[in-house]
């Protein structure tokens, strides 16, 4: 499974995520978005990077509770909290987000 | 003989039974095997006594791995997986202690 | 819903076998449940916190980074024994993440006190 863009192909897992996180560029985070059927905004890139930036420093995708809580701290409280987020992300910030940052599906996401 | 060890040494008693039967060969540490070739191990003193006989070695990319491929035992030779071949290849026969 | 005290004890160390790193997604899960989590490490369980790991070579994900997270899943309390540490040439500065260095004898009080004890 997978899809293209630009001519590049990028393999999927049967749930939709990137198989390899190293293949994840802008153009394949837009595609997942446009699947996902999520307008990117400053503000939705501005997850997906923050979510990116903490794969590369702990290695795992956060739960939403640890992501409200860090983005919180990071980007300010108007920020850290479920209701902004899943305004970005309407199905879930941490499976969305972190679908289209090209992280595996977060631990603990039931 | 080959000797292949890939358990700690508190993990299982493999490392010293084979320094114990070794005559002679050599003692390949691999995986959890290759803490015990670590500097401030309790079984550093039993290797160390071995090395007159034996000729010890640890892979190298298990070693890495484990974050302890700077405090490696001095003595004991690093192999990576190519030199792990030609272990098996120079030797007649070869033994994991599973 | 009550809190409960739960304390992960791990004895393995890491890549070796799985345990390690199913304790650790155990842990991270357990977490969104809010309960008093603490984690003890001993015996070679001591060589999952050294610092330095790198498993590009072996081909396996590395997970030592991830104890780094523990703190924003609210997990802080990580207890590891001293007697294992030192038979194995440790010292607390050789691992990746701050932690408590108890005796096993206190390390022994703290299972005492859990609701529950999962050992991994």
């Amino acid at each position: 499974m997978g899809f293209e863009v630009n001519g590049k192909t990028y393999e999927t897992d049967e749930e939709g995520y990137l198989v390899n996180i190293t293949d994840w560029d802008e153009a394949a985070g837009g595609e997942l978005a446009k699947q996902e059927g999520i307008p990117m905004s400053e503000s939705h890139w501005e997850v997906v990077n923050f979510l990116r930036d903490y794969y590369s420093e702990f290695q795992i995708a956060p739960a939403v509770r640890v992501l409200t809580k860090a983005i919180g701290k990071k980007l300010g409280p108007e920020k850290g909290n479920s209701q902004y987020l899943y305004e970005l992300f309407p199905y879930g910030p941490a499976k969305q987000a972190c679908k289209i940052a090209g992280l595996p599906k977060p631990t603990g996401c039931i | 003989m080959l000797n292949i060890i890939n358990k700690t040494p508190w993990d299982r008693p493999a490392l010293d039974a084979a320094l114990q039967c070794a005559d002679g060969g050599s003692i390949l540490l691999i995986e959890d095997g290759v803490y015990a070739a670590t500097r401030g191990s309790a079984s550093e003193a039993r290797l160390k006594d071995a090395m007159g006989r034996l000729k010890i070695y640890a892979l190298g990319p298990d070693l890495e791995a484990r974050g302890v491929a700077d405090r490696l035992t001095e003595g004991v030779t690093v192999v990576g997986y190519d030199g792990f071949v030609d272990l098996v290849a120079e030797n007649k026969t070869c033994q994991s202690w599973l | 819903m009550t809190i409960k005290k739960f304390m992960f004890v791990n004895r393995k160390a890491p890549y070796g076998t799985i345990y390690a790193l199913e304790s650790l997604e155990v842990v991270l899960i357990g977490a969104a449940f809010e309960q008093d989590v603490s984690m003890a490490f001993t015996d070679d369980g001591v060589y999952q916190l050294k610092k330095g790991q790198n498993t590009k070579a072996i081909g396996i994900k590395g997970f030592e980074k991830t104890y780094g997270a523990l703190e924003d899943y609210d997990v802080t309390k990580l207890y590891v024994d001293q007697e294992s540490l030192t038979a194995r040439g440790l010292t607390a500065e050789d691992l990746c993440v701050p932690v408590e260095v108890v005796s096993r004898a206190e390390l022994g009080k703290h299972m005492e006190a859990q609701d529950v004890v999962l050992s991994f």
